[in-house]
């Protein structure tokens, strides 16, 4: 009996590695047609299921990509059906066109709308943090510390109804350009991340030694002095480690983007365009996706899994680690 | 010039605070008036179809239920594991995996599920769903019983050894007991997260408009079912979507909020 309880709770904690082999195995797998098709480059190619033209003799071999817009996700159905790049003949003009797929846009707005949430929620966290750790008096902490929680706590598909409904139309109203943007989107991922941030950051805080604070304040320094050269000098690294863990969590976040951003496969010029980011790509395309473009969506699957698995790994081993 | 300098960053400190607080208070507000405005007694009783919401809430329970009895388990003993029986580095190791995982993305998890256990089905099933859910569970469980464990005084083991129980009844009767409370708070938790959550669902279970509990169809999820009303065009869609939003919110603060009560009580 004692050997098997301890086997079965052996195999339970290796099925943790089981499952983290098996997604990173399996999404490789089911990246594969598109890896091979597209190689690395994918990353840096900003077309997203558009066809372009084949060289059609030697002679044209510098092809213009005649380009369809990205309003082409059904016509392109047929073509992605066989798992395989089919070449198509073009009945206009006689040229071959294959689909291409490249997740520069995506990744992009990914990471548009992460710097966007971290540069909106990191002074905020940063006061909370200050506020609960510091100002605030015992009662005052807790209630304001549950209250935090709690925001953390609303599942973040209601985020997405309230930032499209309610926040997006201000901010577009302050900012002018579209309600769905890169811009609203990131606030909205501000928000969301914003509670995780202040909560983390003020257990760091509370990690400083009260002696050091108390020796400070019987110097005559005052409260913004003790946080600025006391506290924050000691728990910096702890600091530094909870906001990477939450860029970690926007990165990967969905519902909350995929009601703001758009998801529109296009480069935005300007912070008020509309764009696209991974995720909302995966859930806004695994439906109707098949073949080379279901491939693709795993591909940047991949890119996501592999992005926030560095991320994290690099706040929890290395900040964090040392925080302690 | 120093208090001045230090009156600006208190007053700018109490601000940060009271926009995190005013955030709150607008999406619950924003909830309270758009859900209570919607809110009919019939949504209980009609399914989606006939405009109620019925089979997505037993079915967003359902599946979270179930994957709570895969993931739970499974999180506890691995848990157990790591604190108890692992030793040296493989159990650290699993433990900072496990740390990772929590926080993998969502929709990574779905699409994993949906190349295990949609795609070579033929289709969405309500038991994709419970794997995927489950998925996102176990890390969590596994983190909160650690933590827990850790805090059970190592006196007591050895008590328990000095008695001549065996070491699995030990863990069993006397640790998992006296952690007892702390465990049952982060399984709440934990359950609260992943009521809510619908990115992992969108693509596995994906949702029913009719009242199912036939777990190899697509299965009815009120989370993925407001991602679709919410974008329908239609005003009284919307309105579904606020109510669905506001039971929702409902459900997982309660639960939040019951696992936080436990705790205190105990103390």
């Amino acid at each position: 009996m004692e050997k098997l309880f301890q086997k079965v709770s052996f195999t339970s904690a290796s099925l943790v590695l089981a499952l983290l082999l098996g997604i990173f195995t399996t999404l490789f797998v089911a990246a594969k047609p598109a890896i091979d098709e597209f190689g690395l480059k994918f990353i840096i190619d900003k077309r997203w299921n558009q066809e372009v033209a084949l060289p059609s003799d030697i002679l044209n071999a510098e092809t213009t990509p005649t380009i369809t817009d990205e309003a082409a996700v059904d016509e392109d159905e047929i073509i992605d059906e066989d798992d395989e790049m089919i070449l198509d003949e073009d009945e206009d003009d006689g040229t071959l066109t294959k689909t291409v797929y490249g997740g520069l846009v995506p990744i992009v707005g990914t990471l548009l709308s992460t710097i966007i949430a971290l540069a909106f929620a990191l002074p905020i966290a940063m006061g909370i943090a200050v506020f609960l750790a510091e100002i605030a008096t015992k009662n005052i902490s807790k209630f304001v510390g549950m209250a935090i929680e709690l925001l953390a706590a609303i599942p973040s598909i209601i985020f997405g109804m309230w930032g499209l409904y309610y926040f997006a139309p201000i901010i577009a109203e302050a900012f002018g350009g579209y309600q769905v943007s890169l811009l609203t989107a990131g606030l909205v991922l501000g928000v969301m991340i914003l509670p995780f941030m202040a909560a983390v950051t003020r257990d760091s805080m509370n990690t400083t030694p009260d002696v050091l604070k108390e020796s400070a304040y019987a110097l005559g320094a005052t409260k913004f002095e003790v946080v600025k050269d006391i506290i924050f000098p000691y728990s910096k690294v702890g600091i530094i480690g909870s906001i990477i863990l939450a860029l970690g969590r926007a990165l990967g976040e969905t519902m909350a983007v995929a009601f703001l951003i758009g998801a529109v496969y296009s480069m935005p010029d300007k912070i008020t365009d509309p764009t696209i980011s991974i995720p909302v790509a995966m859930a806004v395309n695994f439906g109707e996706a098949s073949g080379l473009g279901e491939s693709a969506l795993f591909y940047l699957g991949l890119v996501l899994f592999v992005l926030s698995f560095a991320i994290i790994s690099l706040a929890k081993f290395y900040f964090l680690k040392k925080a302690k | 010039m120093r208090l001045l300098i230090n009156k600006i960053f208190l007053a700018l400190s109490i601000f940060s605070a009271t926009i995190g607080l005013g955030f709150l208070a607008w999406i619950l507000i924003t909830l309270f008036i758009q859900g209570l405005g919607s809110l009919h007694l019939s949504l209980f009783l009609n399914d989606l179809v006939d405009g109620g919401l019925r089979n997505l809430i037993v079915g967003q329970l359902i599946l979270a239920l179930l994957a709570g009895a895969i993931g739970i388990p499974l999180g506890m003993v691995a848990g157990i594991y790591i604190r108890e029986y692992g030793r040296g580095k493989y159990a650290a190791f699993i433990r900072d995996l496990s740390d990772i995982m929590m926080s993998a993305p969502s929709i990574v998890i779905g699409a994993f599920v949906y190349a295990v256990a949609v795609r070579p089905y033929g289709g969405a099933n309500g038991f994709a769903g419970i794997i995927a859910l489950s998925i996102m569970m176990i890390p969590i469980i596994i983190n909160t019983t650690d933590s827990m464990l850790s805090l059970v005084p190592k006196e007591l083991r050895e008590a328990g050894i000095a008695l001549g129980a065996s070491k699995y009844r030990v863990i069993l009767d006397i640790v998992i007991k006296a952690a007892k409370v702390g465990i049952m708070t982060g399984i709440l938790l934990a359950f609260a997260r992943i009521a809510g959550e619908t990115a992992p669902l969108l693509f596995t279970s994906e949702t029913s408009n009719y009242f199912s509990v036939d777990l190899t169809e697509s299965f009815p999820s009120l989370t993925v079912s407001i991602y679709n009303l919410a974008n329908e065009p239609e005003q009284s869609s919307r309105d579904l979507a606020w109510a669905a939003s506001f039971i929702l919110t409902v459900m997982v603060l309660i639960i939040n909020l019951l696992g936080r009560y436990i705790t205190r009580n105990k103390k």
